[in-house]
């Protein structure tokens, strides 16, 4: 009695697969980026095959050290560049840049009931859209683009189900981070999570990306959101043409069902060092925890809506002095709305530092890297030990709304008392 | 016969290799600094045919491929595990290190000598005297295992111009998707 990712599989397949069985998946969409592509080139060269399989449903996406900071992004940027020429696959160069998670469903690349394999582990992000998507090695992108096909364990599924009345501060990152504090950071290792009930069936799709983007930190395979109207309608707007939508059968057998209830709920706080330490905002608020650096953007939260809501907590707002704020919008298009909308002078005004859409800060590479005993409140999706700069950094996880607020108050803040 | 290298439980990609090392894909480059985030002196103490034992979720976090690849350059025998994150587990089937999961690692402590038998599944515990039998592959990942991993298994089927046996023909090069 299937659910979503039972069957989506199924339907790939051409036969009822079960939980625990090994496929081989025929595969809608691949992509690499940066860092992942170039070892998948090497292994591609190694299987010998001259083409990829088909070089639309293949995506060259460059994001995580873009523009190169050293000659070993710049090599990387150069093999992917070459990659994507040779084969004629979808690129995005430098200048058209964007975060991969961000623009995959932006451009409409995924459809609902795709099945996706992204070398990256936050590939679960486009589940969001009712598909089958998963993170993958770079060997196994390299078969998938030369195959078209990759060996997939059908997962088991745990149905998270979201019921009551949330604070209206709370967002997409709210009830992720409430959900994994309820799970825990290996409460649904290799399965998919099927995220659902009344409060999901609200949410607009930017914080859908956000709820499914998670659930990796989890250990799930993908986090598959219960396509509906609204799911719909953005497929039709960004994609196009047919695709297929599918709900979990009333007697779906799901291995864990977890109930959040909402009613109340405070805006969350992921201390570290693990996305599953979320409490309330007001508990690390009773901490006072200063704040040196604050992050928006990334695959989790650098979409419009987290720009709307950053920019509507610093409108008229100074970040506090010692404090470096970096915003990153997802995309370029995103990046020129943030212009058309006047959140790029919010920013501005407020101090920020504007960075080029990609992953940015989110993960001590590139920029935004933090020295030892400093401490940032971002709205990326881990807080492990080290994640971005000094083993002895730390970083607490939140939404946008959050991060601004403690930006603009020097420690970690609820909106409501800055807004 | 190895000696066993004890970690705990969410031992993830950033301990096993930081990203900062992450400048190359060539396995004995990245060695020189596997589980540099949780043991700096790791690479200076570990031994071809060492062993890395952990609790839960090992491998959790990131994508990338060179931690797996980081422990294969290094000359571990197996890493032993309660659980595996699952891309970790992917990657390292894909680049052939043996992954084995097995029901408890309370008993290994650091030092001992193990003795790992990746065709039987199992691991001995000379130290201890303790045998621990590992979860079984399925047949295909078998498959894979003994071809040498993802790439050498899908050289082998295009040399045979098969197709898969419940799946769709080998490589859909020019058939436009499915
Ligand atoms: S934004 Fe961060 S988590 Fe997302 S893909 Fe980039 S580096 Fe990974």
């Amino acid at each position: 009695m299937p659910t979503i990712a039972e069957q989506i599989l199924s339907a790939k397949v051409g036969r009822p697969v079960e939980p625990g069985e090994i496929v081989r998946a025929p595969v809608d969409f691949a992509f690499g980026h940066d860092i992942t592509l170039p070892p998948a080139i090497e292994e591609f060269e190694r299987l010998g095959v001259e083409t990829v399989f088909d070089p639309e449903r293949i995506a060259v996406i460059p994001d995580h050290l873009v523009p190169a900071h050293n000659e070993y992004a710049a090599e990387l940027y150069g093999a992917c560049e070459a990659f994507a020429a040779e084969h004629g696959t979808v690129f995005y160069p430098q200048g058209s840049q964007g975060q991969e998670h961000v623009v995959v469903p932006e451009d409409g690349l995924v459809k609902p009931g795709d099945l996706m394999v992204g070398a990256d582990s936050h590939s679960c992000t486009e589940g969001a859209l009712g598909a089958f998507a998963t993170g993958v090695g770079s060997t196994d992108l390299a078969f998938a683009m030369a195959f078209g096909w990759l060996w997939l364990r059908v997962p088991e599924t745990t149905r998270v189900e979201f019921v009551g009345e949330p604070d209206p501060w709370v967002c997409g990152k709210d009830l992720v981070l409430a959900a994994l504090a309820e799970l825990g950071v290996d409460g649904a290792v290799s399965h998919a999570i099927e995220f659902g009930g009344p409060v999901v069936r609200d949410l607009p799709m930017d914080d859908r990306f956000t709820l499914a983007n998670m659930a990796i930190e989890a250990g799930a395979a993908t986090g598959i959101v219960e396509p509906d109207g609204i799911t719909r309608a953005f497929a039709d707007a960004h994609a196009g043409g047919e695709y297929a939508i599918y709900v979990p059968d009333d007697d779906a057998e799901y291995a864990t069902v977890a109930t959040i209830d909402c009613d109340g709920m405070e805006p969350r706080v992921a201390v570290p060092n693990l996305p599953a330490n979320a409490v309330s905002v007001s508990e690390v608020q009773t901490e006072g925890v200063e704040i040196d650096q604050a992050v928006i953007g990334s695959c989790t939260n650098g979409r419009e809506s987290d720009l709307r809501a950053a920019a509507e907590v610093l409108d008229g707002s100074e970040v506090a002095e010692g404090v470096r704020l970096i915003v990153t919008p997802g995309s370029r298009r995103l990046e020129r709305l943030c212009v058309e909308e006047g959140w790029t002078a919010t920013f501005l005004d407020a101090g920020a530092t504007m960075e080029n859409p990609g992953c940015g800060a989110c993960f001590g590479q590139r920029t935004g890297v933090l020295d030892a005993g400093e401490i940032a409140v971002s709205t990326t999706n881990r807080n492990f030990t080290g994640r971005m700069g000094h083993p002895e950094s730390e970083v607490y996880l939140a939404s946008p709304a959050v991060a601004a607020a403690s930006a603009v108050a020097g420690e970690i803040a609820h909106p409501e008392e800055v807004a | 016969m190895g000696r066993a290298f004890v970690f705990g439980d969410d031992v993830d990609t950033d301990a096993i290799i930081r990203a900062e090392h992450v400048t190359s894909a060539d396995p004995d480059a990245l060695a020189a600094h596997a589980m540099g985030g949780a043991d700096p002196t790791f690479a200076g103490r570990f031994e071809p045919g060492d062993v890395v034992v952990a609790g839960t979720n090992f491998g959790c976090g990131s994508s990338r491929e060179h931690a797996a690849l980081a422990l294969k350059g290094a000359g571990a025998s197996a890493v032993v595990a309660e659980s595996f994150a699952r891309i970790f587990f992917r990657n390292a089937i894909n680049v052939g290190l043996p992954a084995l999961r097995v029901e408890s690692t309370a008993g290994i402590s650091e030092g001992d000598a193990l003795r790992v038998d990746v065709g039987e599944g199992s691991v001995t515990d000379e130290t201890t005297g303790e045998v621990l039998r590992a979860a079984s592959y399925p047949a295909f990942l078998r498959e894979l295992v003994d071809a040498g991993g993802l790439i050498e298994y899908g050289r082998r089927l295009l040399a045979e111009g098969g197709e898969g046996p419940d799946g769709p023909a080998s490589r859909r090069a020019g058939t436009g998707g499915p």
